[in-house]
Order: C-alpha cells, then structure tokens, then sequence
C-alpha cells in the first residue's frame, strides 16, 4: 500500500477530513522553502502538494503565477525540486505530490524524471496539462517506479473520463471546484459537491477537492463530502505577506486554523478572504 | 529518401502529425476540445457553412487575392547577378485581403463556427495584432463579444492596431506577465477560456494549440494555395519551382504549402524570424536551436532551457516573436517535404526597403522576412526558375516602429 493510499485510510477511518496544501517550491527560494515544507508537516498537513515552477502556467490565476516567478528567479528547477524532495523526505511524515507542467519532465526524460522523483521519495505526480488521452506511458513508468499517478477531474469532465481516470489513477483524485484558474475565493462553487458526488458514483477512490478553498470553515464544507480539501493560493499568500521572520510561524498558525485546532488563531498576514485567487 | 504521399494529411484521431500535436490541455478544457472538435467536423462536411464562408471570403474579404509577378523587384536582383540570373518571383497578395493580411481567412471561418456553436463571446490573442484585429472584424460583423488579449511589448510595438481593434467595439486586454509578447498574449487567452468555457469561443490564430485548432486553421487557410495553384498555371502554365512564406506560428506558410504540398517538385520554403543573432533570447528560430516539447496544448519545437521552460525570443515583427511553431511545421521538416531558414532583423527592414522602392508595396515586417530569404533563393534558383511568395500582409502597421528605429539609428 503506498503512503497516499495509507493517508487516505487513516483519515477515512479516523472520519476526520484531510488538508492538502500546495506551495511553490522554491518561493521564496529553496533554502525556505525546504523549510515551510516541514513546517507544514509539523502542522498536520496530511499531504504537501510541491509545485514545480514553469514559464508559462496557463492554468494558473496570479498568486500562484507570482510564486513561479520568484521561484524561477530564485533558481528553482524541475531536478533542484527533485534535490529539495530528497532532502526534506527524511523529516516528513506527510505524503508528497508533485504538481508539474509537461514541459519540464518531457525536456528531462520520463525515464529519468521517474527514476529520479522515486529516489527523491515523491509519493505521487499530477501532471496539469497532461490529460489521460495523453498520459498513458507516462502513467504506466510512474506506477512501475512506485509513484502514484494523480489525475484532475474538473465540472466539465464527463462520467466516461470519470471512470477512465478511476481505473488509471493511484491514491486519490484531484477534483477542481470550479471552472477557471487556480485561486481563493468568498465560498465553495455550488458544483462542487456535484462534482464530488459524480466521483463518489464511479469510484472508491479518496477524493482531494481544489480550487478557492481559503477557510477553516471552506475545509470543514468540502469536508463533509470530499476526503480532504486543497489549499493553495491562499497559503503562498501567506507565505508572501509574512515577514521575513515570521514566514515560519505563519505558516503554521495558517494551517493548525484550517485544520480547526482548538485555539488556533489565524496569523496576522492571511489575506482576507475576498476574490484574490488553488 | 522516398517522397511521402500526403494525401488529405489529416492529423490522426489524437490530433498527431506525425509525433508532433496532440492536445495537452488542463482538465477543464478536454470536453471543450472536443465539443469543438465535432463541431468543426460538423461543419467542415455541411455544404451551407462552405457557401456561407466562400460568400463572405468573395464578398467581404475581397478573394481570390491576385498573384502579382514582380518584375522590378526581380530587375533590382539582376543588376548583382552573375550569369546565372534570378528567378521570376511572384507575389500573392494576402496583403490585399479585408484587414491587410490572411488573418481574415481563419478569423471569419472559425467566428462562424462559433455562432454555429452558440456562442455569444469570442476571446482571442494577438501579436502584431494582425489577428485581433480579424478577430475583431469578424467579430463586428457577424455581432459577437470580442476580448482580445495582447503582450504590453507588442501595444506597444502595434499601437495603431490596438487602436483598430477597439474601434472596432473589441476590448483590448493589456497582458503583463512573462516576456509581454504572444506567448503570454495566448496564456491569458487560455485563462479567460477556461473561465468562462460555456459561453466563450476561443479564436486562435494560426496553427498551434491543442487538437483541433493545427488542422481547422490550415483548413481555413488554405485557400490561399488552392488559389495560388490556380493562378499560377493561369499566369505560367506551369507549378512554381520554390514557394516561401514566413513562420510564427505559421498558418499564412501551411495555408500556401498546402496547395503545392503534393507536389514534390515544388520546394516548400519556411521562414524563421533570426532577429538580432542566433543566440538565446535574441531570435525566434526553432528549427535554428529549438528543441522538441509541449507549450500551449501541443507538442512541437520550442525555444526552451535545459530545463525546460520557454526561453525569451526576439524579432523585430511581433507576428513572428514567438517560442513554438505549429506542429504540422516540425512534422513537414522531419519528413524533409519542407525546408526552414531564417531571416534577421536586419535583412527583413533591407527587404521592406527593397520591395517598397521598388513596387510600390510596404509589406508587413512578418512578410518581409519571406521576401528577404526569396530573394536568396531567387539568386540560387536562376533564371528560367519561379517562386511564388506568400505576401501574408501589409506594413502599414509597421511604419511608426521602423520610423521609430530610424530615428534611433541616426
């Protein structure tokens, strides 16, 4: 059983819902962002979603194209991410997926990305525009390797790609709750437990629910239906706001709020929840 | 090497020609494609939407465009050369179509698509804003929405288009991110798609993208071959010896190769934007230094790092300033059916001097780039021999940036 399928079991039996959270690696550079991949498993993310940042992230809203751009400038790249999963492995209990374009692992090789990310300990691969049409081979090396094959599922995905993504995919499914790019919002679309509930019809499989999700109580919400919820968007904004000495503890106080520990108080630098933008 | 039969040279069912295309689309935009897909091959065999579109290609755009042969231009060469001579070059005035350029061909066929779609709102990009501003025509004409995305370089760089466009009742959406030319311009687009996808028609302009756009954009071009083969055995009783055409993303050079491609005496000739130099960031020649990859939804050659993000380019036509080429391109020169050369900054400004002064016509840098490397092949070919240049558009969009530079330059 992989670590995600473990995860996933745990939190069902423990009927509690989990908290993923996407960061981009390498922003604010590698060094810290080492360090607030840690932080976040300190905090009790269950799974830490590890962007790799690219050029042109067309399905990306503005926070997370902002966080790709300092990480560019700071260095980061496809095999220093891979570098920076090996070296934060060790200390974390969470499970790690990386969240990628096509370009960077077509530009390094599927046979060596694959073979690289599995001896860096990367627990699971989303690739964003790679859609199972295309993914076959890809999906194929990556379970061979040990690696779980994540596929997004999205309100314009029909029953057919549903199941096609349930027989292919490993771990759990990434369901997007809205049409649009990644990005925090008021509340949860109205779709997405339609969404959710599509899924549930076609599939065992754990589902992590994404897109505008900034809130204990939006986490709470799309806990009642979904496995876990993602936060993205809303967390590099914390982590872009904090001060320089306080990005840790922010970090922290932001995710023990999300996941509603008693006491936890949000940390002075969240944004408020307006439309700003996973 | 053994010629290929091309045939009908449909991509296959995934959208590949070849190992190039394909459709890498975030999730979101899968059942759109293909909602677009079977759209357009509704379309393509329903023989109201062919009259519809001919109608309005005779009627509104101005086609057939006429091929002009240029003989001043062809005396200039003459005076340097040696006793071999120069070819006879032909033009085919794209330049003279509805807009000033072949962008009104794709832009009418795919607006009608969209109001056959029900679609109310199209969003398109631009770079030199050729294409917005079809957009936006197409888009007055046929009483559809328009949001054109632009690269904050290339408003710049086109100001006078940007202002066509608006007067036109298009919105012209400034795009800041990344090198703020094209390449951004059609990310942005790709946002706004993947927004609003139910009421919303994206309008690419030229052959790249995600399955099926590469194939519906050469479609729609080709007319400018089907015309060019005729007129050509009207004009000379015989197939050209060489056609040459410039290559952004490259519809105007599939939509004229794709009148000759299944003759494999005429030698198809693309031609890369070699800005400044050869060097990274300083030109926009993939086949020059490209690498095999997938950017915007298809797999092809691209200008990209060891590491695989998209390198900056540069030219000084902003139609041709562009990372990625269209995959049938990389497919054709893989195959060998078609050849690809560069022109730099430089030559393409001496070739817009050049056809100016002496035809009286001021082609679009983007065309100016073909004409520089026609006259190369003119010179190579000799006399006796014929080559037929796509003119893809007209220059005046160009005159205050090539003033501008004069004004630099002393």
């Amino acid at each position: 059983m992989s670590r995600l399928e473990r995860t996933f079991e745990t939190l069902r039996r423990r009927g509690r819902p989990g908290l993923v959270t996407f960061t981009t690696a390498g922003d604010p550079d590698l060094e810290r962002s080492a360090a607030i991949l840690r932080a976040l498993d300190r905090a009790g993310a269950d799974v830490l979603e590890v962007g790799v940042p690219f050029s042109d992230p067309l399905a990306d809203g503005p926070v997370i194209q902002r966080a790709s751009e300092r990480a560019l400038r700071a260095g980061a790249t496809l095999a220093r991410v891979l570098d920076l999963v090996a070296a934060v492995r060790p200390d974390i209990s969470a499970g790690i997926v990386l969240f990628s374009y096509a370009n960077p692992i077509v530009r390094m090789g599927t046979t060596p990305f694959v073979e690289r990310a599995a001896s860096a300990g990367v627990d699971g691969v989303l690739v964003l525009d790679l859609p199972i049409e295309e993914a076959d081979r890809f999906r194929d090396r990556t379970i061979e390797a040990g690696i779980d094959p994540i596929f997004l599922l999205s309100p314009t995905t029909t029953d057919a790609r549903i199941r096609r993504a349930a027989e292919l995919g490993r771990g759990f499914l990434y369901g997007i709750s809205r049409l649009g790019v990644t990005g925090a919002r008021d509340a949860i679309a109205t779709g997405a437990e339609a969404l959710v509930a599509r899924i549930r019809s076609a599939t065992d499989l754990p589902i992590a629910l994404g897109f505008g999700i900034s809130r204990p109580e939006h986490v709470a919400e799309v806990g009642r239906w979904a496995d876990a919820a993602v936060v993205g968007s809303a967390l590099i904004e914390v982590i872009a706001r904090a001060a320089p000495d306080r990005v840790l503890d922010d970090v922290e106080r932001y995710v023990r709020w999300l996941r509603g520990e008693s006491g936890a108080t949000a940390p002075s630098a969240t944004m408020p929840a307006t439309a700003g933008e996973r | 090497m053994t010629v290929p039969d091309f045939g009908r040279r449909d991509p296959d069912e995934r959208g590949y020609f070849g190992e190039y295309g394909g459709r890498f689309v975030p999730e979101t935009l899968v059942a759109p494609v293909e909602e677009l897909e079977q759209a357009y091959r509704q379309a393509r065999e329903d023989p109201a939407f062919s009259a519809d579109l001919e109608a309005l290609l005779r009627h509104y755009v101005g086609r057939p465009t006429p091929v002009y042969e240029a003989t001043r231009l062809r005396a200039a060469l003459e005076a340097e050369a040696g006793p071999e001579g120069v070819a006879r070059i032909f033009l085919k005035r794209e330049d003279l179509a509805h807009t000033g350029a072949h962008k009104i061909n794709n832009a009418l066929g795919q607006a009608l698509l969209a109001v056959r779609m029900g679609k109310r709102r199209v969003v398109a990009e631009t770079g030199a804003g050729q294409h917005g501003v079809a957009t936006a025509t197409a888009c007055a004409l046929l009483g559809l929405d328009c949001e054109v995305y632009m690269g904050a370089d290339d408003m710049r760089r086109q100001a006078l288009n940007v202002y066509r466009m608006r007067l036109l009742g298009a919105t012209v959406s400034q795009v800041d991110a990344g090198s703020r030319t094209l390449k951004d311009a059609i990310n942005e687009a790709m946002r706004d798609w993947v927004t609003n996808v139910q009421d919303t028609y994206y309008l690419l302009g030229s052959v790249l993208g995600p399955h099926p756009y590469p194939l519906m954009v050469r479609e729609f071009q080709s007319v400018i071959g089907r015309e060019a083969r005729t007129q050509m055995d009207e004009l000379v009783g015989r197939m050209p010896d060489a056609v040459v055409a410039c290559v952004g993303g490259g519809s105007n050079a599939l939509g004229i190769f794709d009148g000759f491609v299944d003759d494999a005496n005429v030698a198809l000739i693309g031609v890369e934007a070699g800005g400044e130099a050869l060097v990274a960031g300083r030109h926009a020649a993939r086949f020059a230094t490209g690498v095999a990859g997938v950017l915007q939804g298809t797999r092809s050659y691209l200008l990209q790092d060891l590491d695989g993000n998209i390198e900056p380019t540069h030219s000084v036509s902003a139609g041709l300033d562009y990372a990625a080429v269209g995959p049938e391109h990389a497919w054709l020169r893989d195959l060998g059916r078609a050849r690809y050369a560069s022109a730099s900054d430089d030559e393409a400004l001496a070739a817009f001097r050049l056809l100016a002064r002496t035809e009286g016509i001021l082609p679009a840098l983007e065309s100016a780039h073909a004409v520089s490397h026609a006259c190369r092949v003119a010179r190579e070919l000799g006399r006796d021999r014929i080559l037929v240049v796509n003119l893809s558009g007209r220059g005046d969009k160009d005159v205050d940036a090539i003033r501008a530079r004069e004004t630099v330059e002393g």
